[in-house]
């Protein structure tokens, strides 16, 4: 096993037994990300010097026999949508690419008092929105098993760079899929914990009743030891969740017997490519075979989620992205007036972003609030309902995370809608605002990964992470996140 | 019958006013962050990402600001919401740091309140439609007079921020001048209750006014026109009475009121139409997701009742019988809750309610509005306006000298004994030193003394002026009278 391809867990045993230094772990991982990152474009800011610092303090901690983090010293990287005081923060637009933050996101803050490197920031789809990260306004990023496709997005950026090797974690943020989907995509494992675990504060915000914030790593034990260190109550979210998160490693035991598993009949329709399906429905059967059970349920409004989750979403993002203007930071173009130097500023939006910007301002219309906005906050609560009245059947909901494997990059879509429409089997879980977890489940014709998606009830992010765990030992013991690929290396060739 | 019909009548307008009241909330820190409230901090030294709306921060609600709230509602008579809400408010504005405004547009903290006062020798009650919560926005200052012409503006944030609570009432406000008092009365609440310092000029009050009319007997609201920038109660009352007869002209040609935003221009006297209410924006209000919905504990709620001081009609209703005061002196006493509590301590120190009332009511508000202090300020203390009354009260000065002794006082804080000897102001009352002026009076004033000899008593007040005079002011009037009246009238 190469160096870079440890699971956190993996390397943190070598680093105890002192086979290896944070920082030689750490030089070795900002040589790769100098030699392969070129070809993937997983990383927008490399803050090498910093991450280096990091992990000799961490070194030198160890050395001198103290009580360390469990993540001391082992290096990852933030999605660049995530505060850091001190480093440049974009969120994948023009409009901050020269905006550097006078403070941490808690998440952040969280990290670094544990002793972890932060290697940089990764590419994202600008604001978040997309599903590919190629509205980032900087570069692309390559799937790096296969440079002509989309690593997903919004997060694909760190997607792509834990599945690379380009880190041993990152973390990314979802508003409707933005973990999961590129986590499907590039073959790791990525969890949206239940809104409210993981404090929003240093996240810019896409939408706001919508956005958290999680880890993308190589395998399921990896994804609670991250949650423990970014989960729990933060006084600057109102929010997020009073009290202390438990242990999510405690969860982790591989147990299938009496694991109750629904298969929601809405999330296998015709729009989810056969080979997706087959791939979740064996992942159901090899727990049924280790004794858990297996039903079908249904989640009768799942058809209205795509359309509530739009509303929601364009309506609070347009109202987020408002302050952008030019006025206190970032860049400012110039204008003859107040209002002409605003709308100067706000023309370096990218089209997606003005798109959302356009239907949310929309929405949010005196006449129409109601109409649009306040029947998708109905649809919400019936979509939680659904859930509830599921989980009193079952423990965890399996289903798919994409319709197909990783699309081509540049892909024409016919409409907006089209593109829109991929996302059926991620936006209800953030309307309910419950957890759910993406790993990968087997492999498509075209070699790429195929995603599997376990959802839990709110504040049932243990219990999602137990049963991901008990598939991965049946499936992929190794951990999922580099089983599957077995040997495959980062395409590097380029398109 | 015919000649009813042939004159045909004006017709008599009923006045239709509402008011739309901002008040800052005096709380240590702003309603999201921690930062301080302090007035007059050098620009932008009282900000942090989460006031400035940096990309990533959140708010959380100050818990102090909503029991301020609440306290407020209490004082107007509201009912309290049992949750609070709030919601964006969108508009694109350079000290706006978020694009929107936090506050609270369907379900305000407090609701249907009143206030009730005098007006005419009548009892008044203007209803409180409700009170919500909210942020100050931060402030711009343009190199230049408006921000469009200016060739810059700066902005300082120390004020983004800062809670706020608007007050909505009624539209039972019959008349400009009813409008101010209603007013003078909302303040004296709000600084008795210490929700707000209400300082117009410091902007921490503000007022619109909503004006329209209505033929007498109507039940129809007229079109309205909402006016701004008041910045005195003063120019409430000015401004609205300019609307009342632009109105009634406007209405007597048999035309309609256009509903609009009107600006009050002080200087000229006028108000000038700014926007007309279908320009207005359309402020696109959402729901705030970073804020979640806010219990009110009724507990609570009866705490901070519990909290609530005297207020100004009940402190009247008392001075009225505790110090046997006209209703009217209670009034002026008790409209700012210093002055009455300054009164409460000048007749411990004293006696006598009724002389240390004229006093306050005379001297003591003329030098306050004089010279724009408050209360708290002035060196003069409640122990030293006793001690000057009863210099008066022995006779050591006269109680014209004594309000030239008082000034000094008011404005030094030293003591009345100490400005009497200094200044050399001791009542004249040896009557050997005053004879002597009294005869030159006499003899310098022939025709004057001898209207008196001949018994026009009303002339010998002139004697007494000529010989105050002689002596500065210093001569006992009681005794110059008695020495006058032996020499001059037969017994």
């Amino acid at each position: 096993m190469e160096l870079h391809d440890l699971t956190v867990r993996e390397l943190r045993q070598r680093l105890a037994a002192k086979e290896v230094s944070s920082a030689e772990v750490t030089e070795h991982v900002l040589r790769r990300i100098e030699q392969l990152d070129p070809h993937v474009g997983a990383y927008l800011t490399v803050t090498a010097d910093q991450a280096l610092a990091a992990a000799k303090a961490a070194d030198e901690a160890r050395a001198r026999g103290e009580a360390v983090h469990p993540l001391a010293g082992v290096p990852g990287g933030l999605k660049d949508n995530i505060v850091t005081e001190g480093v440049r923060t974009t969120a994948g637009s023009r409009v901050l690419e020269n905006w550097t933050p006078p403070y941490d996101a808690t998440v952040v803050r969280r990290l670094k008092d544990a002793g972890v490197p932060v290697l940089g920031k990764t590419n994202m789809d600008e604001f978040a929105m997309g599903s590919s990260t190629e509205t980032s306004a900087f570069k692309k990023t390559r799937n790096p098993w296969d440079a002509g496709r989309a690593p997903g997005g919004s997060s694909g950026g760190s997607a792509a760079a834990v599945a690379a090797g380009m880190g041993y974690w990152a973390l990314g943020s979802d508003t409707g899929g933005s973990i999961r989907q590129p986590a499907a995509f590039c073959g790791v494992v990525g969890m949206k914990p239940t809104y409210g675990l993981v404090s929003r504060f240093g996240l810019i915000a896409m939408a706001s009743s919508l956005d958290q914030i999680g880890p993308f790593t190589r395998d399921v034990a990896d994804a609670a030891e991250l949650l423990n260190v970014i989960a729990g109550h933060d006084p600057k979210d109102s929010t997020s969740a009073p009290g202390r998160a438990p242990d999510f490693t405690a969860a982790l035991k591989a147990e299938a017997k009496g694991l109750r598993i629904g298969l929601p009949k809405e999330y296998f329709t015709e729009g989810i490519s056969a080979e997706v399906q087959a791939a979740v429905r064996q992942a159901a059967a090899e727990l049924e075979r280790a004794g858990a059970t297996v039903e079908e349920v249904s989640l009768p409004h799942a058809e209205y989620a795509l359309g509530a989750y739009y509303m929601i979403v364009s309506a609070e993002s347009s109202s987020n992205l408002g302050r952008y203007d030019g006025v206190r930071y970032g860049r400012r173009e110039a204008g003859a007036d107040v209002p002409a130097m605003m709308t100067a500023t706000r023309a370096l939006l990218g089209s997606e972003v003005k798109r959302r910007i356009v239907l949310g301002t929309f929405v949010r219309g005196k006449e129409r609030l109601p109409e649009y906005y306040m029947r998708a906050a109905r649809v919400r609560t019936l979509l939680r309902r659904d859930f509830e009245q599921a989980f009193e059947k079952v423990d965890v909901l399996l289903t798919p995370v994409t319709p197909t494997t990783a699309f081509p990059l540049g892909r024409r879509v016919r409409s907006q809608m089209e593109a829109y429409a991929a996302d059926i089997c991620t936006v209800a879980v953030n309307l309910a605002g419950l957890p759910a977890l993406s790993m990968p489940c087997g492999v498509g014709a075209d070699g790429l990964p195929i995603g599997l998606q376990f959802i839990g009830p709110a504040f049932g992010d243990a219990q999602v992470l137990q049963a991901a765990y008990t598939y991965e030992q049946l499936a992929w013991p190794e951990g999922a996140g580099r089983a599957w690929r077995a040997g495959k290396e980062v395409d590097v060739d380029g398109h | 019958m015919a000649t009813e019909t042939m004159v045909k009548p004006v017709t008599e307008y009923e006045v239709v006013i509402g008011l739309e009241i901002h008040a800052e909330l005096l709380t240590d820190a702003k309603v999201w962050c921690g930062c301080s409230t302090k007035f007059g901090a050098e620009p932008n030294t009282q900000v942090c990402p989460v006031c400035m709306g940096l990309p990533g921060t959140l708010p959380v609600l100050n818990r102090e600001a909503v029991a301020y709230a609440i306290k407020a509602g209490l004082a107007l008579n509201c009912s309290i919401a049992p949750e609070a809400r709030f919601d964006r408010k969108h508009y694109f504005y350079p000290d706006l740091p978020k694009a929107y405004q936090i506050t609270q547009n369907d379900h305000p903290l407090c609701r249907r309140g009143y206030v009730e006062f005098e007006l005419g020798g009548e009892t008044r009650r203007v209803g409180i439609h409700h009170i919500h919560l909210e942020e100050e926005a931060g402030k711009l200052m343009h190199a230049g007079d408006r921000l469009m012409e200016a060739e810059y503006s700066l902005i300082d944030y120390n004020r983004a921020g800062i809670p706020l609570i608007e007050i909505v009432t009624e539209p039972d406000i019959r008349s400009p001048e009813e409008a101010r008092v209603f007013l003078e009365n909302l303040k004296s609440i709000l600084e008795y209750t210490r929700v707000s310092d209400c300082r117009m000029e410091q902007g921490s009050l503000r007022v619109d006014a909503n004006i329209s009319l209505r033929p007498k007997g109507s039940t129809k609201f007229g079109n309205k026109a909402e006016i701004k920038n008041l910045n005195s109660f003063r120019a409430v009352q000015r401004a609205l009475e300019y609307e009342v007869r632009r109105q009634t002209e406007i209405l007597q040609r048999g035309e309609e009121v256009a509903a609009e935003t009107r600006h009050w221009d002080e200087t000229k006297g006028v108000t000038v139409a700014m926007r007309t209410k279908d320009e207005e924006d359309d402020y696109r209000y959402s729901p705030e997701p970073d804020i979640p919905p806010f219990e009110v504990d009724p507990a609570w709620v009866e705490r901070l009742r519990a909290q609530l001081p005297e207020l100004p009609r009940e402190k009247q209703q008392r001075f009225v019988e505790q110090y046997e005061l006209p209703a009217y002196d209670a009034g002026v006493l008790t409209a700012d809750a210093k002055v009455a509590d300054f009164f409460e301590a000048c007749v411990a120190a004293y006696g006598k309610p009724k002389i240390v009332s004229n006093w306050l009511m005379g001297e003591f508000l003329r030098l306050l509005r004089e010279d724009g202090a408050e209360v708290q300020d002035v060196p003069l203390t409640p122990e030293g306006l006793a001690e000057l009354l009863t210099l008066v009260d022995r006779g050591v000065i006269s109680g014209s000298i004594g309000k030239e002794v008082f000034e000094d006082m008011f404005r030094t804080g030293k003591s009345a004994a100490a400005i009497v000897k200094e200044r050399g102001l001791e009542q004249i009352s040896d009557e050997g030193e005053l004879a002597a002026v009294v005869d030159q009076v006499i003899a310098e004033n022939e025709d004057a003394a001898a209207k008196v000899r001949a018994g026009e008593m009303k002339t010998i007040g002139f004697l007494v002026g000529q010989v105050m005079q002689k002596t500065r002011g210093k001569a006992n009037p009681k005794l110059v009278n008695e020495l006058l009246r032996a020499r001059l009238v037969q017994e």
